[in-house]
């Protein structure tokens, strides 16, 4: 009896503050959440509506119009049909490489391979960003400028993917493996019948993680892609916003929009699994 | 974040197994060693086949850029050109004295700091309202790190939008507590901090979600020792909570400072630099050289010295999370 009379009082006095948090909560969440209301609610609005002071919230008459005005201000399905190819491209290669690397260091005993090992860490702290005018000449030697292998080959090796990926691995009861080996499969087979299934949660987690990494880039896709039939998305809007005054706000708005819903669905669908994968350093940020 | 490379070693104990009987020399532990040796052929063989891919893209495109980027730095070329012409250090002496160079220098310093302190502050406390079972709680952390997955590009024009001085939705919340709008990001002065806002609008998500981690690995225990000890809920703050989120802020706040070395998208797209380079920054200075002036020698000097302070801050990293971070 003390007792429940004691969790009623505690439930009691925590109402206001628990309501306090949701306050604080919801505030923050508008902050944050305001600068895509405002690019939806521009998106539809009249070209009158856009240039007033102050501005209004919501637009008398809804103009999804815009969205087709936007799509045809520049090749926006060519744009989509390069960003598909290189990010699944380079998704499916860089997981494949992770994974290659990843059994190597877990299953497969030689000399040398902590220091091998070790030498792949260090890559890790060599940034993408210093090796932009290297790579740049290689690819020009290779004749990959305005080519998808150029956008999507220099960033298909795996450091951290194969780092996590070796950790799961390692993880995995060598009774199963024994067994795998008493079955006769070789490494190959190992790897993809047992081990990959296995690991399906990581590599999910993983797969969706680098497809919005690769569709969000825009530094390497920029310098490496000169003529507009081979732009990615982020750099096809951006030379859209160059054209700014010749389109209103209305319409950049949309354009944005086209581009980061496919990232949006992604992240609403398995928001718990990527927050919590990074969360848990499984990750890189 | 120092992975371990421990536990390798009970990989494979078959082989251990293996090479145990060598004390006597039967032909049967001859043939044994033969066959271990055609096992580790075989193993070298397959591994280096499961490493090759990985390993030949990384010396490619990671490692030796390294090598070439120190080699073009003491090179005067344009890229096109087939020629190109030593000049020894002369590169690395003519950034030292570019003004420009030390401009971006300064910026990314404002950067990190202007966005280190508030982010991880804003970002600790939004972790702490939501360190506790409630509803909507996978809503809201949703919500708070959408930014951070959002694409760049497309998030720098919609900040330029909204802070846009004549029609921008900014606008309203400065004019209600009574101040003018300043020409955001065509003013010297207010086009950095107009970037700060957006950078730390996107990565707090990113640090809260790191925090909330930290947070639910500090042991219950010690707060309740805490409590019996009649510690109030600041100072459970002040000498359990915060020392022990230590490496959690410690690792954010250097990923915001190399985040800031390595900012280049929303920059580049909401004010390119400007104006009068006053958000110019490490990556956009690099690639203004690289590729719009195409000074290739001295951008590789930038590189090079982009590399150097990365590398020098990573190991300071590793080497004083041990020490500085305390429990």
């Amino acid at each position: 009896m003390q007792k429940y009379r004691d969790q009623k009082m505690r439930r009691k006095h925590r109402l206001p503050e628990r309501l306090l948090t949701h306050l604080f909560l919801i505030a923050a969440s508008i902050a944050i959440g305001l600068p895509f209301f405002w690019m939806i609610t521009t998106a539809i609005k009249g070209p009158t509506e856009v240039n007033i002071f102050p501005p209004i919230w919501w637009p008398e008459v809804v103009r999804f119009d815009n969205f087709v005005t936007a799509w045809q201000t520049a090749p926006f399905g060519r744009f989509y049909i390069n960003s598909i190819i290189t990010s699944s491209a380079g998704v499916v290669l860089e997981v494949t490489i992770a994974a290659l690397s990843a059994y190597a260091f877990a299953r497969i005993k030689i000399r040398f391979r902590e220091v091998l090992f070790m030498v792949m860490l260090a890559a890790m702290m060599i940034p993408g960003q210093v090796a932009l005018i290297p790579n740049y000449v290689v690819l020009k030697h290779l004749g990959w400028i305005n080519k998808y292998q150029g956008i999507v080959i220099p960033h298909v090796s795996s450091v951290f993917g194969a780092f996590l990926l070796r950790q799961f691995f390692l993880s995995i009861p060598s009774s199963l493996y024994d067994a795998a080996e008493l079955d006769g499969l070789g490494h190959l087979r190992t790897l993809f019948y047992i081990c990959l299934p296995l690991a399906r949660p990581v590599v999910g987690t993983l797969t969706l993680y680098l497809f919005i990494a690769k569709w969000n880039s825009y530094l390497w896709p920029l310098i490496v892609t000169n003529t507009q039939n081979m732009r990615t998305l982020p750099v096809g809007l951006s030379m859209v916003r160059q054209a700014e005054y010749a389109i209103g706000p209305e319409h950049l708005m949309a354009a944005a929009i086209f581009v980061i819903v496919p990232v949006l669905i992604v992240f609403f669908l398995a928001q718990k699994q990527l927050i919590e994968g990074i969360a848990s350093g499984a990750v890189k940020g | 974040m120092k992975p371990s490379v421990k536990n390798t070693g009970k990989a494979n104990n078959r082989d251990k197994d293996v090479s145990q009987p060598i004390q006597t020399a039967t032909p049967q532990v001859v043939r044994l060693i033969k066959k271990t040796s055609r096992r580790q052929r075989r193993n070298i063989i397959a591994f280096s086949a499961f490493i090759a891919p990985n390993f030949i893209l990384l010396s490619i495109f990671t490692f030796w850029p390294i090598f070439y980027s120190l080699y073009l730095s003491f090179f005067k070329w344009n890229m096109i050109s087939p020629i190109k012409k030593f000049i020894g250090i002369q590169n690395y002496s003519s950034l030292m004295q570019d003004p420009i160079f030390w401009k971006v220098l300064k910026n990314t310093f404002y950067l990190a700091a202007g966005t280190v302190f508030i982010k991880l502050a804003i970002a600790l406390m939004l972790a702490l309202l939501l360190n506790r079972r409630m509803r909507g709680r996978n809503l809201y952390r949703a919500i708070l790190f959408s930014p951070t997955f959002t694409t760049s590009v497309a998030v720098a024009m919609v900040w330029g939008w909204i802070l846009d001085p004549t029609y921008g939705l900014f606008r309203v919340f400065i004019n209600s507590i009574g101040l003018r709008s300043p020409n955001w990001l065509t003013d010297v002065h207010w086009a950095l901090p107009a970037v700060i806002i957006v950078i730390i609008w996107r990565s707090l998500g990113y640090d809260m979600v790191f925090f909330l981690a930290g947070l639910q690995s500090i042991p219950k225990d010690l707060y309740d020792a805490a409590k019996v000890d009649g510690a109030s809920r600041l100072q459970l703050f002040r000498y359990v909570t915060f020392p022990m989120l230590s490496p959690t802020t410690f690792f954010l706040t250097i990923v915001s400072v190399i985040g800031a070395l390595k900012a280049f998208d929303i920059i580049a797209i909401m004010t390119d630099g400007g104006p009068l380079n006053s958000t110019n920054v490490f990556v956009l200075y690099l690639y203004q050289n690289a590729f719009e002036w195409f000074k290739t020698g001295y951008a590789s000097a930038i590189a090079l010295i982009l590399f150097v302070l990365i590398m020098g801050i990573t190991l300071i990293q590793t080497r004083l999370s041990k020490r500085w971070v305390h429990y």
